[in-house]
């Protein structure tokens, strides 16, 4: 049975040369095609993650969620959408009118764009490059242009506090999130996500690495800016953050930059750490492929929305210090550890998923140690704090 | 391999796209009546004091320079890592000496107090 992308793309391929179109011009139609698709459809894929979040999320706190517009709430995105559509698009005195109308563009164009690398099915990738990481690095960087592009321009202090935090979150969370893809790449020999993936037909990196993917997948959502790291858009202290000038698609853009972002990034903890499209089967029936990466998508999807609906939201400072002095150190361990234990498994021929597993355990237990350590330290000193003698203001006048 | 560029830079310009078109067609469909009120910076009903371009807290930078260090650090340890499995084992022992001279730097700017959101 052959694949049916490779069938359509040599249909599609057959009929341009039948009708008289040169070969290379007919490779870069294709390219073309297949790409405008991807896109699009990736970012239509917002209209249903929307709807599926509200009830999810609804679900988890006791309420009903949409369920007036269509069964079961399906048409309350449509509905949104033509009432954002239909509204003004304000901007507002001394705003800088084209950075202020780039930024949506940008921000969208950003996780979009990540899709490009992602191998979607066996034999099936939009561009196979042989640096997908550093890719997906260097194009996740963009969103963060765009938030400040909107900061700064709408001419207004909450949205230029936003962009601040904006900046100071996601260049931190950053660093962990550099360091833990490093493992992966090791472990895969390659930075190509295709290579990543094959890789993974034994085992799954995130038996390979679980500190490594939890790390990645924690950092992911502080760059995400979702709970428990939506400081950026606090409603209580900063009104909106950096979309608060932003009325109907402008605003819309970002909520939906937002929410195929989250997928996105469910799809890249898939295609890191799940297998990306590896499964039972998929050598005798390829096109399986994409219904077990679609599968490990919608898994990851719904923890992100189970955080959400179940985290409070933290401190700047706590944000602050967790990637400092928690997150980061923690990453850079397990880096050096894995480099040296997975170098020393393999020269001396022990099983490597045994090994790593068993550092990753060691590590876990010296770091809650570790915490626990700290955690009684701060306690015996507020308790010594507490007990100290309070001075007594000594009565005034009569 | 030009054809996967190709494919980037078309997915980069839909995607960007995408997020115009509805904008564009709102400014079709969408009502234009701007007035002053409606054009102010909006500030919970109440009307702005001053510059709205504030400073920003020197503390910003502080974290930009760390940032900028392991970011750099990640140009040099991506080629490491691809090339780990082919590595003999003190040269990934010089890789983990230059990682653990950048949790030095760390741990020197925890130490100055750097990391403290103050």
């Amino acid at each position: 049975m052959s694949d049916p992308f490779t069938a359509i793309g040599q249909f599609i391929t057959d009929l341009l040369i039948s009708i008289g179109i040169d070969a290379v011009i007919t490779n870069i139609l294709l390219t073309v095609i297949a790409a405008v698709l991807l896109g699009s459809v990736v970012g239509l894929v917002a209209i249903i993650t929307i709807w599926a979040e509200r009830k999810l999320l609804a679900r988890v706190q006791d309420r009903l969620g949409p369920n007036r517009v269509g069964p079961y709430g399906l048409l309350q995105s449509f509905a949104d959408i033509f009432k954002l559509i239909t509204k003004e698009f304000l901007i507002p005195k001394g705003a800088d009118r084209y950075v202020f109308i780039m930024a949506p563009l940008v921000v969208v164009g950003g996780v979009i764009g990540l899709w490009a690398v992602m191998p979607l099915a066996p034999g099936l990738a939009g561009a196979d490059i042989n640096v997908g990481l550093l890719y997906i690095i260097a194009i996740g960087a963009i969103g963060t242009l765009g938030i400040i592009m909107a900061g700064l321009s709408s001419n207004n202090k909450y949205a230029m506090l936003g962009a601040f935090r904006t900046v100071a979150q996601m260049l931190s969370y950053t660093v962990p999130l550099l360091l833990a893809l490093l493992i992966p790449v090791m472990l895969a020999g390659s930075m190509g996500m295709t290579k990543i993936v094959e890789a993974q037909s034994g085992t799954w990196f995130i038996l390979l690495a679980p500190l490594a993917a939890l790390i990645f997948f924690i950092s992911s959502l502080a760059e995400l800016g979702r709970t428990p790291f939506d400081l950026l858009e606090a409603e209580s202290e900063i009104v909106a953050g950096f979309h608060i000038e932003y009325s109907g698609m402008g605003f819309g853009m970002f909520m939906m930059g937002e929410f195929v972002h989250a997928f996105t990034i469910s799809a890249l903890f898939a295609v890191i750490f799940l297998g990306g499209w590896q499964g039972p089967g998929i050598e005798s029936f390829p096109p399986l492929g994409f219904l077990y990466f679609l599968l490990k998508i919608v898994l990851v999807y719904f923890v992100i929305i189970w955080i959400r609906g179940t985290f409070p939201r933290i401190r700047i400072d706590q944000m602050n210090s967790f990637n400092w002095k928690f997150i980061t150190p923690l990453a850079l361990t397990v880096l050096i550890v894995t480099a040296l234990v997975d170098k020393l498994a393999v020269e001396n021929g022990f099983n490597r998923t045994a090994v790593l597993l068993a550092s990753n355990a060691i590590i876990v237990l010296v770091t809650a140690f570790l915490v626990r350590a700290h955690a009684a330290s701060l306690r015996r000193r507020m308790e010594v704090t507490d007990r100290a003698p309070i001075q007594q203001p000594e009565a005034a006048g009569d | 391999m030009t054809l996967d560029w190709l494919f980037i830079g078309t997915i980069l310009v839909v995607g960007a796209g995408m997020a115009a078109a509805p904008i564009a067609l709102q400014n079709i469909l969408g009502p234009r009546k701007p007035n002053k009120t409606k054009s102010e910076t909006y500030e919970c009903g109440i009307e702005t004091v001053g510059d709205s371009w504030v400073q920003l807290k020197g503390q910003y930078y502080i974290f930009g320079l760390i940032f900028l260090i392991f970011d750099i650090e990640a140009v040099f340890l991506f080629p490491w890592a691809v090339a780990y499995n082919r590595l003999q084992f003190y040269m990934v022992v010089e890789g983990v000496v230059f990682i653990l001279i950048l949790a030095g730097g760390l741990a020197y700017a925890w130490r100055k107090g750097a990391l403290e959101w103050v």
